[in-house]
């Protein structure tokens, strides 16, 4: 969308994420150890920062240079001609990457691949469900961990909540606030049960984010605890 | 091996029989430690060449050597065999995209990493530091589960991967 594109644009003037992913996730990614509900947030952020990007390259020949370290294990004795024999079969396709078509001419998606291939629509048009005043959420069907886009409405504030587990959160549009700092598009948080925090979406547009959720949150504010058995996170 | 991998790109038969004389027994040890059996290692392993006749086309040896792409190709195939998930990853043909940026010291574009020189960079790692990474490339170990295996904090497992990367980062400056 034009409107996250300009409020990626304002950022520092080259439009990159501040807030990456550490080492360890993009280790994980890179040797192939995270599910798919993280590697698509991982990925997401991938490609709107070089910076990781960067890294996770580099952890890939590491990849690399660790195969070629293995000490081989002789395969069967007909598997060369097997594998010469499927060469030429057409019937054999590589299955498709998932993808939704471009929108309107010209303008940068504001949901990046390969996230944008989980949706159905664009943000606009999907099926927002309500969960509290000024947040809705949707929810993707991904393997691994609960999945979910947040929208919240610029101005709103979160209940405060603490993670059983982690919660690994990618901002897509606007952007929001908490205890640890300001967070817009590519940014990445990753929350665990030593923090307790309470994101506040920025004025001007809708907040977006992708988060993942790999245990159930407890909510600890005073309203938070009321509102503990509506929110279905 | 680059050379053979961009010959195979060119529809080279006898480039391919080279590529998987040197590769298939490697991914197939690659499974192995990974958990397949030895027959699921073969099928698999067999699919991953396949895979490569295919795909050799999008092989770019600017970007990747022959090695890291082949681990590519043999990382995902497995994750696809035998956990049946989908492995996302960017699209740099996505509008939506972000480039590297045109100038800027660290942000540059790095140059590709040569096997070799990772190889022997492993190889003089501290036996500590070399375990950790073996673990997350051979056993299928997470940060999280390696924390979990080992009793350690997760923080303190994340500041020795760190620690591991940055000595490794360091050797191979030095073989420069
Ligand atoms: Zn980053």
């Amino acid at each position: 969308m034009a409107t996250a594109h300009k409020a990626a644009a304002s950022r520092g003037g080259d439009g990159l994420p501040s807030h990456h992913l550490d080492d360890a996730f993009l280790l994980d990614y890179a040797a192939g150890n995270t599910s798919e509900a993280v590697s698509l947030l991982i990925a997401t952020h991938l490609a709107l920062c070089p910076e990781c990007r960067a890294r996770a390259e580099e952890l890939e020949a590491l990849g690399g240079a660790m195969l070629e370290s293995l000490a081989p294990t002789a395969v069967d004795h007909d598997a060369l001609s097997a594998v010469l024999a499927r060469l030429d079969a057409s019937d054999e396709v590589e299955p498709a990457v998932l993808t939704l078509p471009a929108n309107d001419e010209g303008q940068v998606p504001s949901i990046p691949m390969p996230l944008r291939g989980y949706l159905k629509a664009e943000p606009d048009a999907l099926a927002w469900q309500p969960v509290i005043r000024g947040l809705e959420e949707y929810e993707l069907d991904v393997g691994g961990a609960k999945t979910k886009l947040l929208r919240i409405k610029p101005g709103a504030s979160m209940p405060q909540h603490t993670h059983e587990g982690r919660e690994l959160t990618l901002v897509l549009e606007g952007s929001y606030d908490d205890e640890i700092g300001h967070f817009g598009r590519g940014d990445v948080a990753i929350l665990d049960d030593d923090h307790d925090h309470r994101p506040i979406a920025g004025p001007g547009q809708d907040c977006i984010c992708l988060t993942v959720i790999d245990a159930p949150l407890r909510l600890t504010g005073r309203f938070g605890r009321f509102l503990n058995p509506f929110v279905k996170f | 091996m680059d050379n053979l991998l961009v010959a195979v790109a060119g529809g080279d038969r006898s480039a391919f029989v080279e590529l998987f004389e040197h590769f298939a027994p490697r991914v197939k040890s690659y499974l192995m430690r990974l958990g397949c059996d030895m027959s699921a290692a073969e099928e698999i392993g067999q699919e991953v060449m396949v895979t490569v006749w295919r795909r050799a086309e999008t092989f770019d040896r600017r970007q990747a050597s022959a090695s890291t792409w082949m681990f590519t190709i043999a990382r995902n195939k497995r994750i696809d065999a035998v956990r049946r998930e989908r492995r996302p990853e960017f699209d740099p043909t996505d509008p939506a995209f972000m480039p590297e940026p045109e100038i800027g010291g660290d942000m540059a574009v790095q140059a590709k990493q040569e096997t070799a020189t990772v190889v022997e960079a492993i190889a003089e790692l501290p036996e500590e530091q070399g375990y950790l990474l073996r673990m997350a490339y051979y056993d299928d170990k997470p940060h999280s589960v390696i924390a979990a295996e080992t009793g350690l904090p997760l923080g303190t497992v994340k500041s020795r991967l760190r620690l591991a990367l940055t000595k490794l980062r360091k050797i191979m400056k030095e073989h420069e």
